[in-house]
């Protein structure tokens, strides 16, 4: 590019520059609330507390939290290699036969921990190889891994509707879903964690799968920053033809950065299968694959951001049900309209305000070399 | 099969090709221009509110269509601010807009109506027209041809007659027409274009406002002529379809018409087997009828049959050397 960024301090540059998008994006939001002719102070007032006011709030913000750490994860693992898997949804979905079918087979006959060893192993499998079909498309045939991704979702949901219907549906029941897993198939939740804190947990499904996400985000760390793949995927995503130059075996990359991606949207059926529903049934994802690419956007694809971004998401989910308890007018749809603007805003508008800050911050620069010149 | 059920299956095939092929045009204007659209499903959507919001609110057909053009349009220019001026990521700008649009509808839906998202049944005025063609009463005993022409043929909204109007006017004017060839250039080669004077920034916001424009035309389809009223995210994945018939077709309008045809068929088909028992059809699981045209457009850009070929320039933004 003919006129380059300037160099600015780290701080404004991974602090500053994100929170200034996200505080747009909620402004924006804001405007929505007064559109609908609430006040958007009081409906923020009572999201925070509806989050966070409680032990069973925070049980449950930390609950979803722990869908959108994994999906933000996969979304961003495959950013670094320069790939927009917009399938984590998908992903995700097909991951959960995964989990069913380990707690389904084993969940009389074997201890929880046993069970999840091999659920965890499942759904990683079977999210990775939803993406697998697209990783290789993009990479072998060349054709497009958003639009693949994207087909790949709807295929997903009409293959695990028939797969709901036709193999994972007891005789003579009518919705789509499994039977109750026993307490093999179930995890524990993690009351005790919060009551550490002197909290109590109330109703709230948050379980050990919360635990497990915290360490896919330090793996996800230790791979991409600390190995050699990792490095090849950051190359790769940063000048793909540099990555072939050097010798990288480019189109390996891109599967093999696929198929992490895809496991680890799988592992999030953990936390609705095994953590909360114990039965696998239909739209158990609700979305959470997309809520991933906002996070990974929010959290620039960094497991430290995406986990304070999924926490974030996890209380718009929360403090969303309450307010639409205070505020029937505001349902909770609106996160989805806050989850498009953040989108917007930290995604595709990322550099707006860059130039009005990269000027503030040079003025600044040189009025201080001024006043120094002039003592 | 005898012709009455051919004759239904057909008709309800182009009542469903409708908000395909105004959609997939739409895509196409944007496309060509270099402007990858994937927020087609959202602009659809929020003009299917706007529309049917509008219309009841005024009792007016014509008012709705005019808001639902202008929501789109709306919504194309935010994409195209985001992805021509601010050089943003077009994917990540197309995927903000679909949930903008998906959560917006029904908040403000909620709002202004109180209906649960959904805005109010239309009142007869309020909806689109159709158009019964000339002598189509007359003919109707006539045998075969009758409910053919009367069937088929006459009876349907004015829209669909301009939807189906626009592909050959379309191919008009990206191919036979200056605008269409500066078109397809700023999609192709926008250095070029740029060299010989022409702005590439212009050209771009121009082919996004048309497809804003033709969205806007498929959301008020679905809310005022296919349905009586908005219900929430009624666009059901339309715009993906969409999205991939013009993948499938290869970026040319006369196979956007063929392609919305057969993938409209393929969903007026799985709706007619829900009801009447089809001899084929019992054995297929319904939901792969469902994700046919999905595996079809995989299929298809995987290279298997024919090669997908998008325009050069798509999804790259322009940056003008200084």
């Amino acid at each position: 590019m003919s006129t380059p960024f300037a160099k600015l301090p780290g701080w404004v540059e991974y602090a500053l520059i994100p929170l200034v998008n996200l505080a747009v994006a909620f402004l924006v939001a804001g405007i929505v609330v007064v559109f609908v002719g609430e006040n958007p102070l009081e409906a923020a007032r009572i999201m925070i507390t509806g989050a966070f006011g409680s032990g069973e709030g925070i049980g449950f913000t930390l609950y979803y939290a722990t869908y959108f750490i994994f999906t933000g994860l996969a979304v961003a693992v495959a950013f670094h290699a320069g790939l927009f898997n917009i399938g984590a949804e998908g992903q995700a979905y097909v991951g959960g036969i995964g989990v069913a079918a380990a707690c389904l087979t084993f969940d009389h006959t074997m201890p929880w921990y046993l069970v999840f060893v091999l659920a965890s192993l499942g759904s990683m499998a079977f999210g990775a190889l939803w993406a697998l079909i697209p990783a290789w498309l993009q990479a072998y045939r060349g054709s497009h891994i958003v639009i693949t991704t994207i087909m790949f979702n709807y295929i997903a949901s009409n293959l695990m509707l028939y797969m709901l219907l036709n193999v994972f549906k007891p005789l003579g029941q009518m919705a789509a879903q499994s039977r109750t897993f026993e307490p093999g198939g179930q995890l524990p939740k993690l009351d005790w964690l919060l009551s550490i804190f002197g909290l109590d947990i109330g109703g709230a499904p948050f379980n050990f799968s919360f635990l497990v996400a915290l360490a896919a985000a330090f793996v996800v760390w230790v791979l991409i920053w600390r190995t050699r793949l990792g490095y090849e995927m950051r190359t790769m995503g940063f000048q793909p033809h540099a990555a072939r130059f050097a010798g990288m075996k480019s189109k390996r990359v891109v599967v093999i950065a696929m198929l992490i991606s895809g496991a680890l949207a799988g592992l999030m059926a953990l936390n609705p299968i095994m953590g909360d529903q114990y039965r696998i049934q239909q739209d158990f994802v609700g979305g959470a694959g997309f809520v991933g690419i906002a996070v990974a956007l929010m959290g620039r694809s960094h497991p430290v951001g995406i986990v304070l971004a999924a926490i974030l998401f996890g209380m718009l989910y929360q403090g969303g049900a309450e307010l639409s308890f205070d505020m029937p007018e505001i349902t909770r749809d609106m996160i989805v309209v806050i989850q498009g603007l953040v989108i917007l805003f930290a995604g595709a508008l990322e550099h707006m305000f860059r130039p009005a800050i990269t000027a503030f911050f040079a003025r600044l620069g040189k009025s201080r070399s001024e006043a120094a010149a002039g003592a | 099969m005898d012709t009455n059920t051919i004759v239904v299956l057909l008709q309800s095939t182009i009542r469903v090709s409708v908000p395909l092929i105004l959609t997939a045009l739409a895509g196409l204007y944007a496309e060509r221009s270099g402007v990858v659209d994937i927020g087609l499903e959202g602009k659809m959507l929020a003009a299917a509110f706007a529309g049917a919001a509008t219309a009841a609110v005024t009792g007016s057909a014509i008012t709705g269509v005019g808001a639902a053009m202008l929501v789109s349009v709306a919504l194309s220019l935010v994409h195209g601010y985001a992805s021509i001026s601010q050089r943003g990521d077009q994917i990540v700008s197309g995927t903000a807009i679909n949930f903008i649009a998906a959560g917006a509808t029904v908040i403000l839906g909620q709002a202004w109506f109180q209906q649960g998202g959904r805005t109010p049944a239309l009142s007869a005025d309020a909806r689109l027209l159709t158009y019964k063609l000339p002598g189509a009463d007359a003919v109707r005993d006539v045998p075969v041809l009758g409910p053919i022409y009367s069937g088929l043929i006459s009876g349907h909204y004015i829209l669909t007659y301009f939807a189906f109007a626009m592909v050959p006017i379309t191919w008009w004017v990206l191919y036979r027409t200056r605008f269409g060839l500066r078109l397809r250039a700023v999609g192709e080669n926008p250095g070029a274009v740029d060299t010989a004077g022409i702005s590439v920034v212009r050209m771009r916001y121009l082919a996004v406002i048309c497809g804003g424009m033709l969205c806007g035309l498929a959301g008020a389809y679905l809310s005022m002529a296919l349905a009586n009223g908005f219900v929430k995210n009624m666009s059901a994945g339309r715009g993906f379809i969409a999205l991939a018939a013009l993948v499938f077709a290869n970026w040319k309008p006369k196979n956007i018409l063929l392609t919305c045809l057969l993938f409209g068929f393929l969903d007026a088909l799985s709706i007619y087997s829900q009801n009447v028992e089809l001899p084929i059809m019992s054995s297929i699981p319904d939901q792969a009828i469902q994700a046919l045209p999905y595996i079809l457009t995989v299929i298809l850009l995987a290279g298997f049959i024919g090669k997908a070929s998008p325009p050069k320039a798509s999804g790259v933004p322009y940056v003008k050397e200084r």
